[in-house]
């Protein structure tokens, strides 16, 4: 295996001595822009607690209760829909400030009953 | 406030009153500010520096150099995180005094792998549990310092471990102005699911990209892992690569990327034959991003001097090639968490290689035609085909799990001692959900899918304003632990620092560590542990061999010890010697016109020392000829008694003598003897005698019969001050 990876590292490295300083420089950008694809992928159509906790910061919704609420709608199923999109969605529901249905989330385990 | 008083330390109690109101004057980076056309101070025509402080301490020799103290382009950083942000904020004003203007702070041990924020003002170990109480505190306090010095301040953390977005929000909201972010960082070396590391990243990068915040990768870390930090150049190549592409996809423009990169190499290795090639490998492939050049850690030791020799050859690379930012690194890091006056020796290295080497690039060439090049080459070509078999691998996440990363040997050699992480395990696994086509985030600087409302002008619309569109909106948490807090912590410091209490400190207020060097004439086995008797002797709490040195195997060993003091001075039990007032020049001269005043003056004794005193005399140094004294020199190694006859022969009116050598004290035995003579011979009260002399303070003079005595840094004016007094006190002018 080993012996093979360096015949191969032989055979590229032939192909690479026929560029100059520029292609390489192209050639490296080109991989590297190939490579960081799938990540970038996995940023756009993911998320995560941390995301969504960072979102109803955004919202002016404190630390400690911003833990609870992703927690809770976590465990509701409702990541999905994104933790600020719920909070936005049960105040208007309920007619209270963002912060109140923050709080109504983590005191009440059937708020988020319903919702969606 | 909203000033600082020079003659005054910054109060910090002061910064933590009203800061639930406080919001930062400004966000995103600042570099420093070219003088166009160059520097021109003094005798000296700079080619590239940036503007002066307004306020600043310059390099110990400046004063040969009427203090000028010329700042170099690129940006200078200090790390400093003791663990308690109250007494760092002190050295941050130290630290910009002497020319950082970015200054970093490395965050509490296992603070990257709590899930969320922190809030209130723990203490810290090893770094500053990262909260937007310390943060605030510390972006306020140096809005004050910049302030000061008359140079905008970067303040920079880390948007890394498993909080990294709300971290970013945390940083943006606070007009934090540079940070870390690298999601290979997380999960090589911080076993954060690889998944969620790059999935947070993404939203991290955006944050940080709409607020301005500087990022910096994380690569020079393999450096600081790998077995051979020299042999993973290839692979660092690849780390830089993968995390400025994938920035710049996620919307970071790529001025505001940099590259943290160092020489991964130390003597006595050859280490210009690894580091420049490397230096300039990546300026080549990177030359559209930004560099911050850090300086090597790998190879520190507990040898301060050692480090900074080092350290001085890593900041010769930056101006051999290029830096934006020049990092420092503590000479003391290898041997503890740094001490305030290391920070301050770490930017002093960086500075005053930068300015000794101004314009580099302009006296010498890098001959890229002969080994150099192909050095450069070669790692260039490693590089891709490091790539090319990742994306032969099945790309990164791939290559990740086959420990591609960090192995220790030169790609393509394989030591199979790199990290390997796998996709399913790691902090935060699984822990990533997919966003369902309803998703919405109603806020500001979101990346990715984010199903909004149609016609909305900005994100926050339905919220009616995000925190980062209307600050008033963040939510302040003040304390959450009353047992851990900067404000119990500040209570017991109060005395050091408000009150008449001193006591010594290296880290916090009233500490009371000091740091003693002996050398002890034995081998080292019996050396340290001599000098640890001889620390305790001394008094010292908790000695601690810090550092020690073969000087030879059997003659002798220099130790350092470290130890506490466990007392304090009073300071009003001080008596501290009055500061010499000095009278105008236009009295000076007065007085000296008024009765004609003549001196004679020679070193004397066997001493042929004669600069020192040429330079009080002459006129061309702005001696005391200059103020209108004339004066009679004998030259050197002149007796005593020759110098008092020439004082009756001419009538003169003050006899100044130099004396430099002072073996057997034979200093003051000529003082004693000239006091003496004059006495013997009847003028004593006619004439002032005076002694100057490396080795003379005035107390010493005093004690020796002298009128006045003068140590290093003496001026003509200072004698003729002197001199004018005297006579004013006898009534004679």
């Amino acid at each position: 295996m080993s012996e093979e990876r360096i015949k191969k590292f032989e055979a590229r490295r032939q192909q690479l001595r026929k560029m100059s300083d520029e292609q390489l420089k192209e050639r490296f950008w080109e991989l590297c822009n190939q490579m960081v694809e799938p990540m970038v992928e996995y940023g756009r159509k993911y998320t995560s607690m941390s995301i969504e906790r960072s979102v109803l910061l955004r919202m002016g919704i404190d630390s400690v209760t911003s833990q609870g609420v992703v927690s809770r709608v976590n465990e509701a199923g409702l990541l999905g829909k994104g933790a600020g999109h719920v909070v936005l969605k049960l105040s208007q529901k309920l007619g209270v400030d963002l912060r109140e249905a923050a709080k109504r989330i983590n005191e009440d385990k059937n708020a988020l009953q319903g919702l969606f | 406030m909203n000033k600082l008083d020079i003659k005054k330390k910054i109060d910090v109690e002061e910064i933590l009153n009203d800061l639930e109101n406080y919001h930062p004057r400004r966000k995103g980076w600042t570099w420093r500010e070219k003088v166009e056309g160059g520097y021109k101070v003094e005798k000296f025509h700079f080619k590239e520096m940036s503007k002066p402080l307004a306020n600043s301490v310059p390099l110990p020799a400046a004063k040969y150099f009427n203090n000028i103290d010329p700042q170099p382009m690129p940006v200078i950083t200090t790390e400093i995180a003791s663990g308690r942000f109250e007494d760092d904020i002190r050295r941050m004003r130290m630290a910009a005094w002497h020319g950082a203007d970015h200054i970093m702070v490395i965050r509490t041990t296992g603070q990257s792998h709590i899930d969320g924020l922190l809030e209130g003002t723990p203490e810290g170990v090893g770094g500053v549990p990262i909260t937007r109480k310390q943060i605030r505190a510390s972006r306020k306090a140096c809005d004050l310092i910049e302030d000061e010095v008359g140079r905008k301040i970067n303040f920079h953390s880390y948007v890394s471990g498993v909080a990294g977005p709300e971290v970013a929000v945390l940083f943006a909201e606070e007009g934090i102005n540079g940070a870390h972010q690298d999601p290979q960082y997380n999960v090589l070396y911080r076993n954060v699911n690889m998944y969620r590391s790059f999935t947070d990243a993404a939203s991290a990068k955006k944050v940080m990209a709409d607020a301005g915040i500087f990022q910096i990768d994380g690569a020079h870390n393999a450096n600081a892992t790998a077995k051979e930090g020299w042999s993973v150049m290839p692979e660092l190549l690849v780390q830089h690569g993968l995390n400025c592409a994938f920035s710049v996809k996620v919307g970071m423009p790529k001025s505001q990327i940099g590259l943290s990169t160092v020489p991964p190499c130390a003597p006595p290795s050859p280490k210009i034959w690894y580091d420049l090639p490397y230096a300039v490998a990546l300026r080549d492939i990177f030359s559209e991003f930004k560099f911050r050049a850090q300086q090597n850690t790998r190879y520190i030791e507990s040898d301060i001097e050692e480090a900074t020799r080092t350290h001085c050859i890593d900041t010769m690379i930056s101006a051999l090639t290029s830096a934006d930012i020049q990092s420092t690194i503590t000479p003391d890091e290898g041997r503890n968490v740094p001490w305030h006056y290391n920070n301050i020796r770490g930017i002093e290295t960086a500075k005053q290689t930068l300015v000794a080497l101004d314009g580099f690039k302009q006296l010498v060439k890098l001959d890229r035609d002969g080994p150099l090049g192909e050095m450069v080459r070669d790692i260039k070509e490693r590089a891709i085909c490091f790539l090319e078999e990742m994306a032969e691998t099945g790309g990164y996440f791939a290559a990740v799990e086959k420990g591609f990363f960090v192995d220790s040997a030169k790609y393509p050699d394989r030591n199979g001692d790199g990290i390997a992480r796998d996709g399913k395990g790691g902090v935060g696994a699984g822990s990533i959900v997919e966003r369902d086509a309803d998703y919405m985030a109603p806020v500001c600087s979101v990346f990715g899918h984010n199903q909004l409302p149609a016609g909305l002008k900005k994100p926050c619309d339905p919220i009616k304003g995000c925190t980062l569109c209307d600050p008033t909106k963040i939510a302040y948490i003040d304390e959450i632990d009353q047992t851990d807090n900067c404000n119990l912590r500040l209570q017991k410091t109060v005395e050091y620092r408000k009150g008449k209490m001193i006591k010594p400190e290296a880290e916090w207020a009233g500490d009371g560590t000091v740091l003693i060097q002996l050398f002890v004439p034995e081998a080292l086995e019996v050396a340290g542990v001599a000098a640890m008797e001889i620390a305790k002797k001394m008094g010292l709490k908790d000695p601690e061999v810090i550092n020690t040195q073969v000087m030879h195997p059997s003659e002798g060993t220099f130790v350092e010890v470290k130890g506490k003091v466990d007392f304090a001075i009073d300071r009003t039990t001080l008596k501290i010697p009055p500061k010499e007032e000095m009278l105008s020049e236009e009295e000076i001269r007065a007085g000296i016109k008024k009765i004609g005043l003549k001196v004679v003056a020679g070193t004397v004794g066997e001493d042929e020392h004669s600069v020192g005193l040429r330079e009080i005399l002459d006129i061309k140094h702005g001696g005391i000829e200059k103020y209108g004294v004339k004066y009679h020199y004998l030259g050197t190694s002149v007796p005593v008694g020759k110098m008092v006859d020439a004082a009756i022969e001419t009538g003169a009116d003050a006899i100044l003598i130099s004396t430099i050598i002072s073996h057997n004290d034979v200093h003051r035995k000529n003082m004693r003897k000239l006091d003496e003579l004059c006495r013997e011979k009847g003028i004593r009260d006619k004439v002032m005698i005076m002694c100057g002399g490396t080795q003379v303070t005035r107390d010493i003079a005093k004690e020796c019969g002298m009128d006045d005595g003068f140590g290093r840094g003496t001026k003509g004016i200072h004698v003729v001050n002197s001199m004018v007094k005297i006579l004013k006190a006898k009534k004679r002018v």
